[in-house]
């Protein structure tokens, strides 16, 4: 295996963004900010993978429209999931792998506010046996909030604090597009909107766009004193029914972290969960230890662009490894409905091999 | 005022899919008021059955017919539903596990409000009058002990008479998806422009080249197109098509000539139509003008030029165009 790392990172996140559902003009600023850190022009990226999908942006080849910021005369090599980013950067770091290139750029990008999102969601559901109900993210999520408060595996306000914690740290990130902690007491004062779910316990609908460099061995040693090498990355997904599922759970989360070994020894762990309670769920099943700083960024609780929300916190766990302030940090993603699928991936300080 | 020209945009579109066996017999079920489920390798009983063992991938052929009364296993309350959903009213989603079912499957509850729902509530099935083949051929689930009694089966008097091609084979299901559609900054610029009758462009910092519509970045370089560049109205026709098909939403009877037309001074040719000559006289090279509709009916649109129109001027050479073919 390669030696491949994250190093660079740059980020939007916006309630209302004011601009194309194909966000190329957000994009421009976004790549100009990943060329600054890394000292690369156009021509050091060897290979593009792009998250994003035509249902958010409400027209047909959205993704073709936002490569102009790349430039692509003469052609890039460049690939497209209709997943969040945080799948383009598993393709990109396969593609890594199998040598053809050494470095790449991965982006996402969606305007959520452009439609409905909830109701857009459930074009990702059973076309057969749900789409035609139109279930609605959030009411999905709820049901299974209900499920674990009917089990006694959490309660409202263990949700509340996961809110709390989340809205207090986004204090500190300027991307945040919600942030202010108060307290347990004060969040369950709130009313309810999705019975269990009060609004903070749903990531807000978020506009947005990021991106996320890699690069395998030297290329990366170049550009970082302390790249975030990818040491794990692992992705599986559960089954479509909901019924075959058990919805407090999130068996494919499970084997995600097993696949990279565990995450014994990680400090800080950026998990993509778009509900509260999903959070207590990923904890869990991704055998997270009770000190380990989860989600410091503020999470997809105070900020959580469709197609990126995933990529971002790959990107956020890797500046902890930049900045020194850990060795070993574990990002998460998901898609699909109520933990649906599941990416993990470590980052560590040190490559592979050092001890 | 936002820096985007923004229009209602809506999405729509009825997919026709096949169902095939399992998702056929269960719809059929459906059709005739039976819930049918399916027993999975692990002894799980659930509905709708999936097609294929979620534990051992094998195609599922134990199929149980279920009662259509159930227990709720959760639920929440949809205090603001949206468009297509069961009800266009506060309702409830629930996962009710159906008698002899393991497992619960997704519907509507019709409560009136979040008071009357509680999990454990045993609630029973509410049949379309007119079932269509389909999920919603459940309407939505009812708490058990209310309601007037509704036909609790249908079987007898639909019976399908052993024949398994009477059953459901398809299903339609409309999609429709609302925007709030904005164009780009600089696509704004373009029709704020048109809506003044001027046709303007942005020109590449770094190649040169002018963009009609200007682009949020240059395609060739990626960068930002800032410098504004204002476009003649008459230009060359680069390449055409002669439209002789029929379509819905048509607006000229065919045949008639779509062409890209590079307008003098840009670098990229624009889609539009070319009236007044005959369609086999277009050619490659003809040199056209824009003709605009009267001013009162301009807006900020490419429709305020109705079509281009032959100028009189002799072709252009090949050679001026070449390149931007």
């Amino acid at each position: 295996m390669r030696d491949v790392a994250v190093v660079g990172f740059a980020q939007r996140q916006m309630q209302d963004y004011d601009g194309s559902p194909q966000c190329a003009e957000l994009l421009v600023p976004v790549f100009a900010e990943c060329y600054e850190q890394t000292g690369w022009t156009k021509k050091d990226v060897g290979f593009w993978c792009s998250g994003s999908s035509d249902y958010l942006a409400g027209r047909a080849f959205s993704f073709v429209s936002a490569i102009d910021s790349i430039g692509v005369l003469p052609p890039v090599n460049e690939s497209h999931v209709e997943m969040d980013a945080a799948w383009a950067l598993y393709e990109a770091w396969l593609k890594i792998q199998t040598g053809e290139v050494d470095t790449a750029v991965v982006f996402g990008f969606g305007k959520s506010s452009a439609g409905v999102l909830r109701r857009t969601l459930a074009l990702q559901l059973d076309p057969y046996t749900m789409t035609p109900l139109w279930p609605d993210t959030v009411s999905l999520a709820a049901l299974q909030a209900r499920l674990g408060i009917d089990r006694g595996l959490w309660d409202e306000a263990a949700m509340a604090e996961v809110a709390n914690r989340s809205l207090t740290d986004a204090e500190k990130n300027e991307y945040a597009v919600r942030a202010g902690g108060s307290s347990v007491a004060d969040l369950l004062a709130r009313p309810v909107f999705a019975d269990p779910l009060r609004k903070h316990d749903c990531a807000p609908v978020t506009d947005g766009a990021a991106a996320l460099v890699l690069a395998a061995g030297d290329r990366a040693r170049e550009v970082r004193e302390r790249p975030a090498w990818i040491t794990g990355i692992a992705t599986f997904a559960d089954g479509l029914h909901l019924g075959t599922r058990d919805l407090t759970r999130s068996v494919s989360a499970a084997r995600s972290a097993a696949a990279v070994g565990g995450l014994d020894g990680v400090e800080v762990a950026e998990l993509h969960a778009p509900f509260s309670h999903q959070e207590l769920v990923l904890r869990s099943e991704l055998g997270l230890a009770d000190d380990v700083r989860v989600n410091p960024s503020g999470g997809p609780l105070t900020g959580n662009p469709m197609f990126t929300g995933g990529a971002i916190r790959i990107g956020e766990a890797a500046r902890r490894v930049w900045d020194g302030t850990a060795d070993r940090v574990a990002a998460h993603a998901t898609s699909g409905p109520a933990l649906q699928q599941n990416l993990v991936c470590v980052m560590e300080g040190r490559e592979k091999g050092q001890s | 005022m936002s820096r985007t020209l923004q229009a209602p945009v809506t999405v729509a579109f009825d997919y026709t899919r096949s169902v095939g066996p399992v998702l056929g017999r269960f719809f059929t079920g459906l059709q005739e008021r039976r819930i049918v489920g399916a027993r999975l390798s692990d002894g799980r009983v659930v509905a709708p059955p999936p097609e294929f063992d979620p534990v051992t991938h094998a195609p599922t052929t134990d199929f149980v017919d279920l009662g259509d009364t159930g227990t709720v296993t959760s639920w929440t309350w949809v205090s603001e539903p949206v468009a297509g959903q069961p009800f266009d009213r506060p309702f409830a989603f629930a996962l009710v596990t159906p008698e002899g079912a393991t497992e619960p499957m997704l519907h509507a509850l019709d409560v009136a409000s979040p008071e009357e729902v509680a999990t454990g509530l045993r609630v029973r099935a509410r049949w379309a009058e007119e079932p269509k083949g389909g999920i919603t051929d459940l309407v939505c689930w009812e708490p058990a002990a209310s309601g007037p009694d509704a036909p609790r089966s249908g079987a007898a008097d639909r019976a399908v008479g052993g024949t398994e091609d009477a059953g459901v084979t398809g299903i339609v299901t409309p999609v429709s998806l609302d925007y709030t559609y904005a164009a780009s900054p600089e696509e704004s610029s373009f029709f704020r422009a048109l809506a003044e009758g001027r046709i303007i462009g942005q020109r590449c910092p770094a190649c040169g080249k002018v963009y009609v519509p200007p682009r949020p970045a240059c395609p060739v370089d990626g960068v930002p197109t800032e410098e504004e560049v204002e476009l003649s109205d008459t230009g060359t026709v680069t390449t055409f098509c002669v439209v002789n098909v029929p379509f819905l939403g048509q607006r000229i009877t065919p045949p008639y000539v779509s062409a890209y037309v590079l307008l003098d001074g840009a670098d990229i040719a624009i889609q539009h139509l070319i009236l007044d000559i005959p369609a086999e006289e277009v050619r490659m090279g003809l040199r056209v003008r824009a003709v605009w509709k009267p001013r009162a009916e301009w807006g900020t649109t490419i429709e305020n030029i109705s079509h281009f129109a032959p100028t009189g001027e002799p072709d252009a050479d090949y050679e001026t165009y070449q390149h931007h073919l």
